[in-house]
């Protein structure tokens, strides 16, 4: 089967000659999306892209257009902000650098068209601390849009202004949680906000309604206004149209970012044929949409529901290598497609240690506002760091999932379930890796001092 | 219709039918769910949610299971067979300290769910909790103790090495801070920020290693930082004056109210065998929310000062002498006799008692007095809670007829005839008037100079007669604050020495006098209602623990 790859983020990106300057992305037909986007009504864009079925690619996956039009500028007073979350920080997600960094034209014209949708006088790209290069890029970028007049005072002559800012955050996970990044943005500490009643598009930046939207999912605006919506949602599959952005990396011969049409392929043509197969070993587990994604492990089977020729839904069981790679079917198999960030492991890794460094990451990167991520988020981290150090006592196992649970579904922000979903999943279905470090010969030489009468 | 009778009815409009474990009742629409809750009589722990700050949802111990009426295909509620919306319960627990009622809305508060939620966030408040309990000045009113009782676990799963945090922070002048105790609620966060307006405490630090700290280079010493200490949930924020001092199961708690200003704070005054140990604010939304000042709060000192006047004395040719206070007592009375009419002036305090003041106003009348005035004191005041009265009873004392309504009064006019030698007798009553302008060498040559107070000064230096006076903290009475609400003192602790509470060696002379005798305090308040037409038909008992706007 041929396993071409559908370019269209990524259709520039790594061309021979191809630059990162205006010229250069002019020559291949930039701002020709933009042009077309300001002769359309900007209701009409909107409807445009709830028509292309786009769905966000930051990790949820919601709706573009759905979020775009819970601002009606007819009851609207505010100013209406709109964000770039350029904050690409889950582990495993390496895709928004590539468009930032060699291709940042493209965002900011997405960028464009969506302010001129929504009637955005002020936007932000809010761009992660470790991407200092990836800042002066934009910044220079932005200067060069504004220098022809596809941004600032009355963009393209349509009398439209915008102003498009760089903010760079301080190095923090949490500032990509969407509440967590506007408090940043508003020079605070990036506590996540509560919802309710805080929804970006009610009470966002300023208490304004606000949009904030991934990189990527900027760029596919671009496309979907040049192409129109229906055309965009001919890619990919219903329910999950246009292309995605796949980053793979850890155990395959060819890691990298790759580009497809959602659902194009399945995870076993993505490892096997794409990335060259598994290195080193054979397939153990796949964490498919960054690491706080829940683990797929080889060898699972997997009960779903897909439509037939007829478009009736038909039950299947598959296998992890039939997993299709879009937003549904990744849901359907108990994990998500999130960030698209695809870490493949194979069966020389201990899995104990996988969730330790999992762990440690979601342990430094809680933000500590509420208590079962602040204080759960460590602990798993302790006692992960204490199994893998040779010291498991035969309760940890439930224990960890315990914790877990105590800690999913129960906190301020999303983040709550990134750093639970690992080790609910790691721990069920690694269960007898994790228990087997009980029996580790070293548990007996030093005596933890353990006391269970009181806290 | 009254205004309040106007608002009563928009209220009645605005309700919403919630089910709160299984009942349905009506809740004003747009109350948080957590108050819904308490209107039902039913309660959800809770640690940063508090009733006069923002609510930012992070202990998440207020967890309830919620639920939001079945849509039928037509989209609108269906009924169940009880005549009833039947719910759709949301399968993730919701926090009620954050969220709105809204119509069909159902609680469970007791749920397995809600309960599953209650021991695991009390388990993770734990862990790294010190567990310090024996020497924490917080034991006995301490939110994680009490909800480790009643929701928490008996052991502990926690194996690991506990988080450090720094220890005995100096936050300032009233304020240490044990960063382990801390739970990171942010309610002395929201309180600097929100009501003292003192944007001076934050976090620093991320996840389980997040720290409250003071903002570099600044103090909390804003006038409400004990405030903080009354509301942290735990012993994180311990008072410089109150730590190590006393275990709080052993305080005897008095509502009273503040003395130190005209705002008059409601208080609960913290005493045990007759010292008093602290004084923190009661609620009483008509005065002072959940609030007071740290001036007000710290000002209770003097009760127990070593100078406290505990006897009687007379001064003759000279000497002074200890006496008893019915000795005494009978020797004004056979001065007072001796005074012609006209040669004598009464000077009371703002810091009377209305009763006092009553008994003040009968002695002028029995004596013929007519010229008797308060001495006015002020202060610098904020848009917060402190007045810049300093004296916590003017309005009474003006309601009883003693003070003016202006306040030049007939102070001066009793001073400059001291002055003038045209007065031979000066009655004070707990001030002290070389203090307030009177010439101490014209004070020398009245023939008849009484004070009654609390701790010797220039004017009982120079007294004839000195009587001991007692504290707010020591007598019963009321008291008019500036907004014109009557409130309650209380008896907290018994007068120092061997004094004697203030009405009763007033009615002691009055009575010696011919005046009317009055068996205790509530009779002087109902003869106080009777001549007063702001307290007519009003008793004690009326007044309450919150007072009555008069």
């Amino acid at each position: 089967m041929a396993l071409a790859e559908k370019r269209l983020i990524l259709k520039n990106i790594d061309q021979p000659g191809y630059t990162n300057d205006i010229e250069c992305y002019l020559k291949n037909g930039g701002y020709e999306g933009l042009r077309k986007a300001v002769t359309l009504k900007p209701a009409d864009i909107i409807t445009e892209v709830k028509t292309s079925g786009l769905r966000g690619r930051g990790g949820a996956g919601f709706s573009c257009g759905l979020k775009w039009s819970f601002i009606d500028p007819a009851k609207n007073t505010k100013p209406v902000y709109l964000i770039c979350n350029a904050d690409e920080s889950e582990p495993g997600t390496f895709k928004d650098r590539q468009i930032l960094h060699k291709d940042p034209h493209q965002l900011i014209e997405g960028m464009v068209i969506a302010c001129f949708a929504n009637h955005v006088k002020l936007a932000y790209i809010y761009i992660r601390g470790e991407f200092p290069l990836g800042a002066q890029i934009l910044e220079r970028a932005l200067a060069e849009a504004k220098a022809k007049n596809f941004l600032g005072k009355n963009v393209l002559g349509t009398g439209y202004d915008l102003e498009i800012f760089v903010h760079r955050g301080a190095g923090a996970y949490i500032c990509g949680e969407e509440t967590g990044l506007i408090e940043s943005l508003e020079g605070k500490r990036p506590y996540p906000r509560i919802k309710p009643p805080y929804f970006p598009a009610v009470l966002g930046l300023y208490m304004s309604p606000t949009i904030v939207n991934n990189v990527e999912t900027l760029c596919n605006v671009k496309h979907v206004v040049e192409m129109g919506g229906a055309e965009f949602s001919k890619i990919g599959r219903p329910n999950n149209t246009g292309t995605r952005v796949l980053c793979v990396s850890g155990d395959v011969h060819k890691p990298g970012y790759y580009e497809f049409e959602v659902g194009a392929l399945t995870m076993g043509e993505l490892i096997n044929d794409v990335c060259g197969g598994v290195k080193g070993g054979k397939l153990k587990a796949v964490i498919p949409g960054g690491s706080s994604a829940k683990v797929l492990k080889a060898g699972e089977r997997y009960k779903i529901k897909e439509k037939n020729a007829e478009g009736a839904l038909v039950d299947k069981e598959i296998g992890l290598e039939d997993v299709r790679m879009d937003f549904d079917t990744l849901s359907a198999v108990g994990s998500m497609a999130g960030s698209g960030g695809i870490i493949v492991m194979n069966d020389t890794r201990d899995m104990v240690s996988v969730l330790h460094n999992i762990s440690e990451f979601y342990a430094h990167e809680s933000c500590g506002q509420c208590t079962p991520c602040r204080e759960g988020s460590l602990w798993m981290k302790k006692i992960l760091t204490r199994m893998d150090g040779g010291l498991a006592r035969a309760e940890d196992t439930a224990l960890l999932k315990n914790v877990a649970d105590n800690i999913a579904g129960r906190t301020i922000c999303a983040f709550g379930e990134a750093c639970a979903w690992p080790v609910q999943s790691f721990t069920t279905k690694f269960k007898d890796e994790f228990e087997a470090k009980a029996n580790n010969p070293l548990t007996a030489l030093p005596p933890i001092g353990v006391s269970t009468a009181g806290h | 219709m009254t205004t309040a009778a106007v608002t009563e009815e928009k209220k009645q409009v605005d309700l919403v039918n919630v089910q709160i474990d299984g009942q349905w009742m009506q809740v004003p629409k747009g109350i948080r769910i957590i108050e819904a809750i308490k209107l039902a009589g039913k309660f959800v722990p809770h640690y940063c949610y508090h009733p006069k700050l923002s609510s930012p949802g992070n202990c998440r111990m207020c967890l309830v299971e919620m639920g939001m009426p079945k849509m039928g295909p037509d989209r609108k509620p269906i009924t169940g067979a009880d005549g009833q919306t039947e719910i759709g319960w949301i399968p993730r627990p919701a926090i009620s300290c954050a969220n709105t009622v809204a119509e069909g809305m159902g609680v469970r508060t007791d749920s397995p769910m809600v309960q599953e939620c209650q021991k695991g966030v009390m388990e993770l408040l734990l862990i790294n909790h010190p567990l310090d309990c024996p020497i924490c000045d917080e034991a006995g009113e301490c939110k994680l103790q009490e909800y480790s009782v009643e929701y928490g676990n008996a052991n502990s799963r926690f194996v690991e090495e506990k988080v450090k945090k720094p220890k005995k922070v100096d936050l300032g002048p009233t304020i240490i801070l044990d960063d382990e105790r801390c739970i990171l609620c942010s309610r002395c966060v929201r309180f600097c920020n929100e009501i003292a307006k003192d944007d001076v405490l934050g976090f620093v630090n991320r996840g389980s290693f997040n720290t409250l700290t003071c903002h570099p280079g600044k103090k909390l010493e804003n006038n409400y930082s004990l405030n903080t200490v009354d509301i942290c949930p735990v012993g994180a924020l311990t008072s410089k004056d109150f730590r190590f001092k006393m275990r709080v199961w052993f305080l005897k708690e008095t509502e009273s109210i503040c003395t130190s200003c005209g705002t008059g704070c409601n208080t609960m005054i913290g005493s045990r065998e007759g010292v008093i140990y602290r004084q923190v604010p009661r609620d009483n939304d008509a005065v002072n929310s959940s609030w007071m000042c740290d001036f007000g709060r710290l000002n209770y000192k003097f009760v127990n000062d070593e100078k406290r006047l505990g006897s009687a004395t007379i001064r003759r040719n000279g000497s002074v002498a200890q006496v008893s206070a019915a000795s005494a007592l009978g020797e004004v009375k056979k001065a007072l006799k001796g005074m012609v009419e006209g040669e004598l002036a009464i000077v009371a305090s703002g810091r009377m008692t209305n009763e006092e003041l009553f008994l003040v106003k009968k002695l002028a009348q029995v004596l013929k007095v007519e010229l008797v005035d308060i001495v006015h004191r002020s202060g610098p005041s904020d848009d917060i809670l402190l007045s810049a009265d300093r004296n916590p009873n003017t309005n009474g004392a003006r309601m009883l007829g003693i003070a003016a309504d202006d306040s030049a009064g007939n102070l001066t006019k009793i001073r400059d005839a001291v002055a003038a030698g045209r007065l031979s007798g000066l009655l004070v009553f707990g001030e002290d008037v070389v203090e307030a302008g009177f010439d101490p060498e014209a004070l020398k040559k009245l023939k008849f100079l009484c004070s009654i107070d609390m701790l010797p000064n220039k004017t009982t230096d120079l007294a004839h007669y000195v009587l001991p006076g007692v504290s707010w903290a020591e007598k019963r009475g009321t008291m008019v604050n500036i907004k014109g609400r009557l409130q309650r003192l209380n008896k907290a602790v018994e007068p120092v020495g061997g004094s004697v509470d203030n009405w009763e060696l007033l009615n002691t002379l009055l009575t010696s006098l011919g005046g009317t005798h009055y068996e205790d305090v509530a009779s002087v308040f109902v003869a106080t209602s009777e001549s007063v037409p702001q307290f007519a038909e009003l008793t004690l008992a009326q007044v309450g623990a919150q007072g009555v706007n008069v």
